[in-house]
């Protein structure tokens, strides 16, 4: 087989939807694409004019999987730019939401949408009966994950409580109890995760890059930090577009990104690799078991260091929740906010990786400019250029196990849920 | 009997609504048992064409989108809006009212200001692949839709509601009733009162009054009653000290399609 081509239609949700196109001949690979045809949405224009406060509820609906992270990331920025300082409480019970929203994400990517590839299927639907007490631990780890953030934001997906300067509404104690109870209770199906991830082979890929993560020195951070890479940057997330540094490329209506390498990654590896010392032991103990260790070059293992993060936000929210039940759920109102022109910039680690907002807010409280930087969008160079490091290592292999090598690759980094299952319709010719 | 077969689709969306359908199985696995889905790209590879039940996520806004709603249309004999975008054109039709190019220059910045940094240059995007039409439409500006799933995202208990009574044979209601009705059952305190502009009176409901029973006001998501009682809606404003560019300023949120087309 002198000739390989590859036309991957429909990728999907990275911001939607994308091929993968590769072009190989006599062992040369000629072409290697990861076009998005996603239709825009323009969420920048849409919040010109807007007020201020509907910005969350609005970008929120960029995502139906990380609304929680696109609503604290709005948030943090219109907060910046009016000068809003929320509440410690505030700041707690966003945390936890946060943890929640990044347990469900990854308990759905990891056993929803990884794990078929294990056992080679097409999806999770024929494992309910072939390995039923598989999925009914996912189905109950990930009905918990929800139903914590349904306690905060008053429904999973879409949060409806948080608002500029606080929430609009707060769970009560004997809810937080409830879910405490429950999530001391997941231990064992956590345990059982890192069991069974453990026995999985990933493929042994690996090329270096640069992981870029928010961190801070107390904790391993979701919400703010510093931009910290593993080529030893740092800094603050006003600067944010010294890293990012976004550029269009012709086949894709997702912005590429680059700091000064080609590509960098975002993500739970990333994380990982930047933010290890500040891991929850138990999760750190996770990571050996799995093999894990920083610096981790081997993409596929995106997911691993998902089933790690599961381990340490379990154990946070258990913490948090503590914290909370300790001083107990003050009855405050939002702060309140005097409306005046501002820019601001909101940092968040999205379960998919660093997610900027970016507004400038005029005199009458409206929205006059805005930016998202997407994960996604930050790891498209990078899978790129995976893929072309990978490609010509397997291009001897049957088609089909190349596909497979491909159409995993790309589903490890995660690339908002959609587009991880039907990745690939693959034509060789 | 074999069951009937399900497809999901989705256009311009954030795919919440799917994501909802998928913990909804969670909680109701008897609609597992009684259809056989053959398509639903967020949870499944496999692809069949052969369905009876289509399920449309997202907003019409490429021509591409029209002619794949018209194969979808002449195939399924059921075809359900699912959610506001699909439903009503929702947020995305926030942008309808700003000029196509404008849009496309705000994000893909031929002007500019917020990504000079970039180390390319300024590829200009080929209008091939952006391709969108100035209107983000609802699905229903397409193709004739059997039943509605309104919200963003769709409530849980309607989805499971309105699927039982389509594989029952029977049209699925969704309430044409003010949002207000719900919401005193809950006994919340009127928003209102507390000098907020809520959509509850004039907006479908069906969602339990979620959001002002969370503290939020109405924003419209489920769309317009058929009937609204504008005289007294402008009462309601006007006691509150409030005007209707108020509430239609809110009303565009989900509602700038509808608002257009009256216009």
């Amino acid at each position: 087989m002198s000739k390989v081509q590859l036309e991957v239609h429909y990728l999907t949700r990275v911001e939607g939807h994308g091929n993968i196109v590769i072009d190989a001949a006599d062992g040369e690979l000629k072409r290697c694409e990861l076009q998005v045809v996603e239709t825009p949405r323009f969420f920048e224009a849409m919040l010109r004019g807007r007020p201020y406060t509907e910005a969350s509820h609005i970008t929120s609906r960029i995502c139906g999987i990380c609304s929680v992270g696109h609503a604290t990331t709005s948030l943090q920025a219109t907060e910046a730019a009016l000068g809003v300082i929320p509440s410690e409480q505030t700041q707690l019970l966003r945390k936890l939401n946060f943890l929640g929203e990044v347990l469900d994400s990854h308990i759905l990517h990891i056993y929803m949408l990884v794990a078929p590839d294990f056992v080679g299927t097409g999806s999770v639907f024929p494992l309910a009966k072939s390995h039923p007490h598989v999925v009914l631990r996912a189905l109950r780890m990930k009905k918990l994950a929800g139903d914590l953030c349904a306690v905060i934001g008053g429904r999973h997906t879409h949060p409806i409580t948080m608002c500029v300067g606080g929430f609009t509404h707060l769970p009560g104690n004997r809810e937080l109890e409830e879910i405490r109870a429950r999530l001391e209770a997941m231990r064992e199906d956590v345990t059982a995760t890192v069991e069974l991830f453990k026995s999985l082979t990933f493929p042994p890929f690996e090329r270096v890059t640069e992981y870029v993560a928010l961190r801070k020195p107390d904790e391993y951070t979701f919400i703010g930090g510093t931009i910290t890479s593993t080529d030893k940057f740092e800094l603050p997330v006003s600067d944010y577009r010294e890293v990012t540094n976004e550029y269009l490329s012709p086949h894709s209506t997702a912005k590429h990104t680059r700091h000064h390498r080609d590509s960098y990654m975002v993500g739970a590896l990333a994380r990982f690799n930047v933010n290890y010392d500040r891991l929850h032991p138990r999760a750190q103990e996770a990571a050996s078991a799995l093999g894990l260790k920083p610096t981790c070059a081997n993409p596929y293992l995106n997911s691993a260091a998902q089933v790690v993060e599961i381990v340490h936000c379990a154990e946070e929210a258990i913490a948090l929740i503590d914290a909370l039940l300790k001083r107990g759920i003050e009855p405050e109102a939002p702060k309140r906010v005097e409306v005046h022109a501002g820019e601001g910039v909101g940092a968040c680690e999205a379960p998919r990786g660093t997610l900027y907002h970016h507004y400038r807010v005029g005199d009458d409280g409206r929205i006059t400019g805005a930016n998202c930087i997407i994960p996604t969008g930050q790891n498209l160079a990078n899978i790129e250029a995976d893929m072309r490091a990978l490609v010509p290592t397997i291009l001897n292999r049957p088609q089909d196990e190349i596909s497979l090598g491909l159409e995993m690759l790309v589903r490890a980094y995660d690339p908002c849920i959609s587009c991880a299952t039907h990745m690939l319709d693959v034509r060789f010719e | 009997m074999s069951r009937p077969k399900v497809a999901f689709f989705d256009f311009t969306s954030c795919e919440g609504c799917q994501l909802t359908v998928v913990d909804t199985l969670q909680t109701h696995p008897e609609l597992l048992d009684a259809v056989e889905i053959v398509q639903f790209r967020e949870a499944m590879t496999e692809k069949g064409e052969d369905y009876q039940i289509a399920f449309v996520e997202g907003s019409c806004a490429r021509k591409s989108d029209e002619e794949r709603l018209a194969r979808i249309r002449q195939q399924a004999q059921i075809v359900v809006a699912l959610g506001a975008c699909a439903h009503l054109g929702g947020i995305n039709a926030i942008r309808n009212r700003l000029p196509l190019e404008a849009v496309v220059n705000c994000v893909y910045n031929e002007n500019g200001d917020w990504s000079e940094t970039h180390p390319y240059g300024r590829p200009r995007l080929s209008d091939r692949l952006i391709n969108v039409e100035p209107t983000a439409k609802p699905i229903e500006a397409i193709i004739t839709v059997d039943a509605i799933l309104p919200g963003c995202p769709i409530d849980r208990e309607e989805f499971a509601r309105v699927t039982r009574q389509l594989l029952q044979g029977s049209q699925p209601r969704v309430p044409d009733y003010p949002l207000c009705v719900e919401c005193k059952f809950k006994e919340n305190v009127c928003l209102f009162q507390r000098g907020q502009v809520c959509l509850g009176p004039v907006i479908r409901a069906g969602c339990g009054a979620i959001c002002p029973t969370y503290g939020e006001s109405c924003e419209g998501c489920r769309g317009p009653i058929s009937n609204p009682n504008m005289d007294s809606m402008q009462s309601v404003l006007a006691e509150a000290g409030l005007t209707a560019d108020d509430l239609l300023s809110r009303f565009s949120m989900f509602g700038t399609y509808q608002m257009m087309k009256l216009e």
